[in-house]
């Protein structure tokens, strides 16, 4: 029911005065309602749901997400190289 | 794929899952209330990964499985008319009414059809200007507004033969309504991620104070899910509770407005039965009367419905998590997805469908 | 037979068996568990015979010391022309694999259409032409047909039936109860291919690169799997209901578990994205020119490396084994790496597939 995907803009039109734009999926292109997003272009990916953009992708906040999570990775590796050395 | 395929890495999520180990000393009682997150905690088996004393809860998270009996049977009511083109989503159309279901209007010569949008709705209603169309509007806030946008832009094309059905809920006012109960033991929520895109997270803090759990807007990628876990234990752990966002790529606190503002201007907020829990105050949308053209129930006469739940599954415990589908006496014996007794079955996204599908 | 005569659910001396419908819905003709109950209740019950409930893709016998394979199949794809191939190609690569899967060379075949009042002749001779060429790749013989109209409004266009006999390979024995924990599972390319294709043609999907049926005769590989190795116990091609269907029907008459590891199965980025947008799951997405093998572990390597040696399973790969555990049931290794149950779909996932 909340199935939403993120896709690239690859191109922008307006059809029927509605806002619409190409969006690749991955490599499938679908036409996506860009109403509610009026700032997107070209390049950036949006959260799509039953063929509307529900907002832009926010690039920054992903790349901190995925940063606080290798954090995590590395402090996660490092507790286990300790628990090996003093179990030898 | 972009932005979906790193929050599905094994190694982020093994190292997620020590960190919750490590972090959690006290007993948890999570609950999500998104059919999106159920399905994947229960596709990447989540759960059995967690500690034992992490116990995940699925909330009424399915809009499929919590739409009311009697607006199913409106449906079929409407479904069955000789001039109707009934349209909907798939997981719709099997979902048991008190006697039928829409498959069964399908077999039985109605014009059925799924659509993947409410736009393929509004062209169908375009193409059959003979046929009256109508759209089975089922959904949370995620999915409200476009199917207000089907309603506005009928109106703007003047298609006088598109109506919707409209059985929106509303998530906030759910969890209310679980928090309140006598019988809850959630101690933190995760919210649903999508809906707070269209909405942002400002209506959860003040449920977050008054109840005092933490809630944590949560993607839906297994990385997403544990990373929500996590927060939501971690502030278990320090005796917090606050409204924190894990899903910062997708949600702003203040969501879309051009989205909300749709809503604001399309739907009215109603009173709303809930299958398997009863009525929710002010917990969903109906069509402002200046759609009332547009409005199913109205035009086909069917307000009249009324059916009240028969005690046959436990569809409503399961909804409110105070039960798990095994739990269930009739799960996988006399309910299954081919033969669903409740709505949990049937939706891809129940809870019971996904124990079903997944559960070992 | 008298003409007209109005039969009455009465009339039958045997009670109708149980279903949970009264009336033919899309999904039993899903390939899942509604499909598999209709069979079972319906016609198994009726035409029961050792042959028959065997329930593989076509059966085996014997005449004169020889053993043929026999099978049959009806072809409603919609649309009849999709990308990468159309409903004849279908028709007869269909079958030919069908007995390919019985450890076959193929080399009679029937086709029966059932034309609506109102096809374009030009769309019929495509077809022809279509089923010519398949005809030819495979080698396969067409020596027996029917033709019949029905009006407009009372057919879809075009329906094909195509039935095929085969000659076994001598000294072959493809059977699930050969089955035994320890054999290794391979499949011999990307999978969800066709059902993409069709669905994409359907919804007016559009790709960077075009998704297209995979539809092709499997002879030749089963062929040269066979010139190399005797321990190929199992072989099938996930059809309707995918992969997962077809592994759990293995597990089921073969009574063994089955395991499988997700990362290991081969699928191309773009229609591992088309089943994401489409809320599809990939395994249980409609393959038409893919087999799956089960084989002793000893051979494994063997087969494997011939059949990514062949142009028509370049992409093979181990994707799993069996196992004395969970016994009739398919379980797999999540990319994260927990375990969860593969079921067989219950409904339909396509409609019209195939």
């Amino acid at each position: 029911m909340c199935l939403a995907v993120p896709g690239k803009i690859i191109a922008i039109e307006e059809i029927d005065s509605l806002r619409m734009a190409k969006v690749s999926f991955g490599g499938v292109m679908k036409q996506i309602c860009l109403e509610w997003v009026p700032e997107a272009k070209i390049g950036d990916y949006v959260i799509v749901h039953v063929g509307f953009a529900l907002n832009i992708v926010d690039e920054k906040e992903a790349e901190e997400t995925l940063e606080m999570i290798s954090e995590i990775e590395a402090l996660m590796n490092e507790e286990e190289k300790q628990n090996s050395t003093s179990a030898e | 794929m972009k932005y979906i395929d790193e929050y599905r890495d094994a190694k982020a999520a093994l190292a997620l899952i020590k960190k919750i180990k490590s972090t959690a000393k006290k007993s948890a009682v999570i609950m999500e209330i998104c059919g999106g997150q159920t399905h994947t905690i229960l596709k990447y088996g989540i759960e059995e990964l967690l500690p034992t004393n992490i116990t995940l809860v699925h909330g009424p998270g399915c809009p499929v499985c919590v739409t009311p009996l009697e607006l199913i049977d409106k449906a079929i009511t409407i479904a069955s008319f000789k001039d109707v083109i009934f349209t909907s989503y798939g997981d719709m159309l099997r979902v048991p009414g008190s006697k039928l279901d829409l498959i069964n209007v399908k077999a039985n010569g109605g014009d059925v059809r799924m659509v993947y949008s409410p736009l393929d709705a509004l062209k169908i209603a375009e193409v059959n200007k003979d046929k009256k169309v109508v759209f089975f509007s089922v959904g949370f806030e995620t999915t409200a507004p476009p199917n207000a946008m089907a309603v506005v832009e009928a109106q703007r094309r003047k298609l006088d033969n598109f109506s919707i059905l409209c059985a929106h809920v509303l998530v906030p006012p759910a969890i209310e309504a679980l928090l309140s109960s006598r019988e809850s033991r959630i101690q933190a929520f995760l919210a649903a991620g999508h809906v707070c895109t269209v909405m942002g997270y400002s209506e959860y803090i003040p449920i977050s104070k008054k109840y005092n759990t933490p809630i944590v807007v949560t993607g839906f990628e297994p990385v997403d899910i544990l990373q929500g876990i996590l927060l939501a234990v971690q502030q278990l752990e320090e005796s917090k509770c606050e409204v924190e966002n894990q899903y910062s790529r997708a949600v702003r606190l203040e969501g879309n407005p051009n989205a909300k503002k749709l809503l604001t201007e399309t739907f009215d907020i109603v009173d709303r039965k809930w299958r398997g829990i009863g009525t929710i105050p002010q917990s969903g949308y109906r069509l402002k009367e200046k759609y009332s053209t547009f409005d199913a129930e109205k035009i086909f006469n069917v307000e009249y419905i009324t059916k009240e739940e028969s005690p046959l599954c436990i569809a409503g415990e399961v909804l409110q998590g105070l039960k798990k589908p095994t739990d269930c006496s009739a799960f996988r014996t006399h309910c299954k997805p081919e033969t669903p007794l409740g709505a949990p079955m049937v939706s891809t996204e129940g809870a019971c469908a996904a124990y079903y599908h997944y559960h070992k | 037979m008298e003409q007209n005569k109005q039969y009455s659910v009465n009339d039958y001396s045997c009670p109708l068996p149980i279903t949970d419908y009264d009336k033919v819905i899309m999904a039993h003709g899903g390939g899942g568990t509604l499909s598999h109950r209709l069979i079972e209740k319906m016609f198994l019950s009726q035409f029961d015979n050792e042959l028959l409930n065997l329930q593989h893709d076509g059966s085996v016998f014997e005449i004169g010391g020889e053993r043929f394979a026999f099978t049959t199949d009806s072809y409603v794809v919609q649309p009849i022309f999709f990308p990468g191939g159309d409903i004849g190609e279908l028709a007869v690569n269909g079958t030919v694999n069908d007995l390919a899967m019985c450890g076959a060379e193929p080399i009679y075949l029937s086709v029966g259409f059932i034309l609506e009042e109102g096809f374009p002749l030009e769309d019929l001779w495509r077809i022809t032409l279509s089923m010519k060429r398949a005809g030819e790749r495979t080698r396969i013989k067409i020596i027996t047909g029917d033709t019949k109209v029905v009006d407009r409004g009372k057919g879809d266009k075009i329906f094909i039936n195509t039935s095929g006999i085969g000659k076994v390979y001598p000294g072959i024995e493809i059977s699930p109860k050969n089955s035994r924990p320890g054999d290794v599972i391979i499949i011999s390319g990307k999978i969800a291919e066709h059902g993409v294709a069709i669905m994409s043609a359907r919804e007016g999907l559009e790709f960077e690169t075009a998704i297209q049926s995979d539809t092709l005769p499997l002879n030749r590989l089963v062929s040269a799997m066979l010139k190399v190795s005797n321990k190929i116990h199992v072989m099938r091609d996930p059809t309707r209901g995918g992969v997962a269907s077809t592994l759990n029907e293995i597990a089921s008459s073969a009574d063994v578990g089955i395991e499988i590891d997700e990362l290991a199965i081969p699928i191309s980025e773009e229609v591992k994205a088309a089943c994401e947008i489409l809320g599809f799951d990939p395994l249980y997405v409609a393959n038409e020119g893919k087999m799956i093998a089960l084989v002793e572990k000893q051979d494994a390597e063997k087969i494997l490396r011939i059949m990514k040696n062949h142009p028509d399973g370049k992409d093979a790969a181990i994707i799993g084994k069996v196992v004395s555990e969970h016994r009739k049931r398919v379980v797999m290794k999540t990319s994260i790496g927990s375990m969860r149950i593969v079921d067989m779909i219950s409904g339909e996932q396509l409609p019209r597939i195939c």
